[in-house]
């Protein structure tokens, strides 16, 4: 008898919820090689292969005499601002031309550019954070049953950077520190897809004892303040159910998933600082994790941020930091550009082709991990120096399980923005007739990059 | 309104609308030192907005650590606080809990209860000994829960609460076969609960005020400990409320003098000004090596220490005015910043005094100020000003506009040397000059400081021009612009909001503004000693009652404790 077949003799996630009954169950499973149907489409048991969804942010725009390609479609050119790509660019589609909206809202510099294109709306006040988040939103279809329904980092070490939120009071805080990131995925409660045994937690079943009653306790305490205030204890009620829903997943015997493998935690942080070094490599250390978090299937939603918006990446013995240095460089006349501008800029880029270039190596079925994922890279201005909305860059990589073709350059005649966001909606299985508020609404998906 | 009292109004604000930048400050009403003899009295309505607060990360650590002690150590990565009003705390007053948030919670209950029942901590931590070690004791985990449960609750629990707990205990014990092992699990339902995460303003009818509201005891208490220890009641400000001490005069002073003498009380106060002063950002707060080799790593730890060292000395042990830190040569040293300072010092923390004549003079000359609002290679004049208005006035700068031109200063060819030649260039841009007129003239007199705090006379060769004017007053010198802030009206005033709102609760709110110059007039006649503010404050009207917003208010439980284990009917 193969592997396989054993495997299907035991059954799929036959236990364990229900047989407990007080005690421990101890299960010794068979570590396999494969676990796939024959074509390496799916899960032997059936269960297709999961989506997942990504975002990735990076400061401070780009340089559109020597970023934007003078190819649209497939096989476009990268110009040397974007030649970092060369690797991935089979992986990646770029979206140019595109513009964030803001009709009669301020531009908040820095600010009103990221918020339209992952949320759909133009801020009125740097305190407004309208609507959700993409990422949010696309966690409530496809997170739901794993371990984590998103997980966040930053590689600038500030737990502010964060570019994912349910609403303006309550953000999903990015971890800023590569150990942390570790044990918050591997450590604890994290048990092993291909452990060769699995042993359900009993306290876990006690806990969700415990939990009934501190619904009740919300439940109770939100009669008693104001309708404000009840939005927020209502949240939270909701967040003790998907704590609920999270105790149930960890008491079930995860699938067997032969992209896992086992992760060695970082020995130590990487140093506090911003240079360009540091945040590459903290941004790798982070990225590392996120990869076989996802190949783990401990999260299908994961947000990553290269900088703040207001980049205040540093370029070792050059006196101002990436932000500063868009506003006050000059530009040079011969090249066109803000050399050191674009210097930090490049930078950035690495730490894409990186991000994009880890989940690609990481075979799942007969494709990669990237295949079966979309991974939304934007920014928050076109032109940083000006702060310009319009022709504001971003990226995709991944082919979302077949669903979409990579490797384009997209030209958006102008268009909105969000209508990239709504066309990644759609891909993921929101169910949403249009995307986007005043003009960046949109019921427009970019068949472009459809399948 | 007669017509040319209407004139005038339009007039003044016309000049306000054309003016390209205009700031938004606080009322300095009673602030006026001239005016110091009038003591105002408060409205005998005032009452300040009911609060739902999600506790900080710190005041969560706080309490712990004072009811399981300083060994039991976790270390969550809760999402900081929206800042909202010059202040983290009144972020609090909105802030939600995201998914992941919640799983953070539960994490660091986990690792908390873990810790609490181990082996080598439930012999003083655990009141009782279970019968058996393997399964459920109900007599003991009730001992156990209603002690904890009433410190973290912040009030008795209820017998229906505690019953819960006590049975949801058992059965994990039974489960388990571990008496311990079910006592974490109960605690760890009383550490993710909304009564132990939400600190919330639960209010009554006042007796004494017909039509009027009161914060019940328990939720005085809270709001009490929380402003001035930034963490929750001990056992005895939860006995005065059960008692209805808080709701006596003399019990309420008992209560509130019992607080300010304790120990605690430095905790407190350095968390007010950690969130007044934004230390969060020294988290993040970094210098190029290359340009400033003696910031090292202990440098930014030691210098967010040695500021609030200095308040802590100033404010609490000699009992000073509250602007005489801004002109005060008494410091601490530590070795990494003795070398920023070019100074010697022996190993730890030592009082150290600024020489008469030396350019080091009160907060805003301490490397903390002058390196956390500055870039990690150079000064900046802006940020500096910027900080100083709206984190010690607390007036509001706009902020930039978007299509700021730079093309004056940006010639690579400019003869521009110094920070106030570049930044004079600038403001010849009348869409820059507004904003840069209020922030420049007070940044550049720090010019004397680099990037890391460093004293200089020069910039690229050129002789440094510390001279500058605050709101009028023109000074020549980093030691001229100290004094100017620290006789400025605006900066006890500002005190005096951020310390009402961080006790409060919540953003200064109409209905608060009538507080604020009865707090100004007396934090003058008290000579503007901070523990005196906290005090008046603490006793104010404003602090005990709540007003009824249109969302309606939260009402007391009803709760009676009970002698026999501290559980309520």
């Amino acid at each position: 008898m193969n592997t396989l077949s054993r495997l299907n003799d035991l059954g799929r996630r036959r236990f364990l919820r229900g047989m407990l009954g007080g005690g421990v169950v101890t299960l010794g499973l068979p570590l396999l090689n494969c676990f796939l149907n024959d074509n390496g489409t799916a899960f032997a048991s059936g269960a297709p292969l999961p989506m997942r969804f990504g975002t990735w942010f990076w400061g401070l725009g780009m340089n559109s005499k020597i970023f934007i390609p003078a190819k649209v479609g497939a096989g476009y050119d990268l110009p040397e601002e974007l030649s970092a790509l060369a690797a991935v660019r089979p992986h990646v589609n770029l979206f140019t031309n595109f513009n964030a909206m803001r009709d009669s809202s301020p531009n908040l510099c820095h600010y009103t550019g990221w918020i339209i294109t992952r949320a759909g709306a133009a801020p009125i006040g740097d305190q407004d954070k309208p609507g959700e988040t993409i990422d949010v939103t696309i966690a409530r279809v496809i997170g739901r049953n794993t371990r984590f329904q998103s997980v966040t980092a930053t590689a600038n070490g500030d737990v502010r950077t964060s570019f994912t939120y349910e609403n303006a009071n309550s953000v999903n805080a990015a971890e800023p520190s590569p150990l942390n990131f570790y044990k918050q995925l591997f450590g604890g409660d994290y048990q092993d897809p291909n452990a060769a045994t699995f042993t359900p937690n009993p306290r876990i079943m006690a806990r969700k004892s415990v939990l009934s009653g501190v619904l009740d306790q919300t439940k109770q305490l939100s009669k008693m303040v104001s309708a404000e205030d009840r939005a927020r204890l209502d949240q939270y009620y909701t967040d003790l159910r998907d704590l609920e829903r999270q105790f149930d997943h960890q008491l079930t015997k995860p699938e067997p998933i032969a992209s896992c493998h086992p992760v060695t935690s970082p020995k130590e942080d990487p140093k506090t600082t911003v240079d360009s070094e540091t945040v590459a490599e903290r941004h790798r250390m982070m990225t590392d994790l996120m990869v076989m978090a996802a190949a783990c299937d401990q999260t299908r939603v994961f947000n990553m941020a290269y900088s703040s918006a207001f980049a205040s990446t540093v370029k070792a013995g050059y006196e101002k930091p990436h932000h500063t240095c868009t506003h006050e460089e000059p530009v040079d006349q011969s090249l066109g550009y803000q050399p050191t501008a674009s210097w930090f800029l490049r930078r950035s880029m690495e730490s894409w082709a990186y991000f994009v270039e880890a989940f690609s190596k990481v075979k799942e079925g007969d494709g990669t991990l990237l295949d079966n994922m979309l991974i939304y890279g934007s920014t928050d201005s076109a032109w940083a120096r000006i702060h310009s909305l319009d022709g504001i860059p971003m990226f995709t990589a991944g082919r979302a399980g077949g669903k979409v073709k990579s490797g384009i350059h997209v030209d958006g005649a102008a268009g909105p923005a969000t209508r990239l966001g709504y066309t990644i909606m759609k891909v993921m299985g929101v169910d949403t007739p249009s995307w986007g508020t005043k003009s960046n609404n949109t019921a427009s998906a970019l068949s472009e990059i459809l399948v | 309104m007669s017509s040319s009292v209407r004139f005038l109004l339009s007039q003044a604000l016309i000049a306000v609308l054309v003016s390209p930048c205009f700031l938004f400050g606080v009322s300095v009403a009673g602030a006026d030192p001239a005016q110091s003899d009038v003591k105002l009295t408060e409205a005998p309505d005032a009452a300040s907005p009911v609060r739902v607060r999600l506790v900080s990360q710190e005041q969560y650590l706080n309490t712990l650590a004072y009811v399981f002690g300083p060994d039991i150590r976790v270390a969550p990565h809760f999402a900081p606080f929206r800042r909202t009003d010059g202040l983290l705390q009144v972020g609090a007053s909105s802030a939600g809990v995201t998914t992941a948030q919640m799983q953070e919670f539960q994490r660091t209950a986990r690792a908390m209860a873990d810790q609490v029942v181990s082996p080598e901590h439930r012999n003083f931590l655990v009141p009782c000994t279970p019968k058996r070690d393997n399964a459920a004791d109900a007599r003991c985990a009730a001992q156990f829960l209603s002690s904890v449960g009433r410190l973290l609750y912040r009030r008795p629990l209820t017998r229906d609460e505690l019953g819960k707990l006590v049975d949801a205990a058992g059965g994990a014990a039974n489960r388990l076969k571990d008496f311990h092992g079910g006592l974490a699990v109960a605690l760890e339902g009383i550490l993710v609960s909304p009564d132990m995460l939400f600190v919330v303003d639960r209010s009554e009818p006042d007796p004494a005020s017909p039509g009027q509201r009161r914060l019940e005891s328990y939720s005085l208490a809270s709001r009490l400990s929380f402003f001035l220890w930034n963490s929750a009641p001990d056992d005895a400000l939860l006995s005065m409320a059960t008692r209805g001490d808080l709701h006596s005069p003399d019990g309420m002073t008992r209560a509130v003098d019992y607080l300010l003498s304790s120990p605690r009380l430095e905790t407190g106060v350095r968390a007010l000004f950690d969130d007044m002063l934004g230390f969060d950002e020294f988290a993040v707060l970094s210098k190029d090596p290359g340009i400033y080799p003696a910031f090292v790593g202990d440098t930014v730890q030691d210098a967010r220490e040695q500021t609030l060292r200095t308040i802590i000395d100033h404010l609490l042990v000699r009992k000073g005015d509250y602007r005489d830190l801004f002109t005060t040569r008494q410091v601490f040293m530590s070795p990494s910043l003795a070398t920023l300072y070019g100074v010697s010092t022996p190993p730890g923390w030592t009082p150290y005094e600024i020489p008469q004549g030396n350019p080091r003079v009160g907060l805003l000359t301490q490397i903390a100020f002058l390196a956390s609002h500055a870039h990690p290679g150079r000064s900046s004049p802006t940020l500096r000003g910027k900080a100083l208005r709206e984190l010690l006035l607390c007036q509001k700068v706009p902020r930039p506009p978007p299509n700021v031109d730079f093309s004056l200063i940006e010639d690579p060819k400019s003869t521009l040397h110094t920070a106030r030649e570049r930044l004079a260039a600038h403001r010849a841009n009348p869409v820059c000059a507004g904003c840069h007129k209020i922030t420049d003239p007070i940044g550049l007199a720090l010019e004397n400081f680099d990037g890391a705090g460093q004293y200089r006379a020069t910039e690229k060769g050129a002789p440094i021009d510390a001279s500058g004017n605050l709101d009028g007053k023109n000074f020549d010198d980093p030691a001229g612009l100290a004094q100017a802030l620290r006789d400025s009206p605006a900066l006890p005033a500002c005190m005096v909001r951020r310390a009402y709102a961080y006790g409060t609760g919540g953003a200064v709110k109409p209905d608060d503004k009538a507080v604020l110059p009865y707090l100004n007039s007396q934090f003058a006649a008290e000579q503007y000693r901070l523990p005196d503010l906290l005090r008046t404050i603490a006793l104010s009207r404003s602090f005990s009652h709540v007003a009824e917003t249109a969302g309606g208010v939260a009402p007391a439980s009803k709760l009676t404790a009970d002698a026999s284990n501290g559980a309520t009917k």
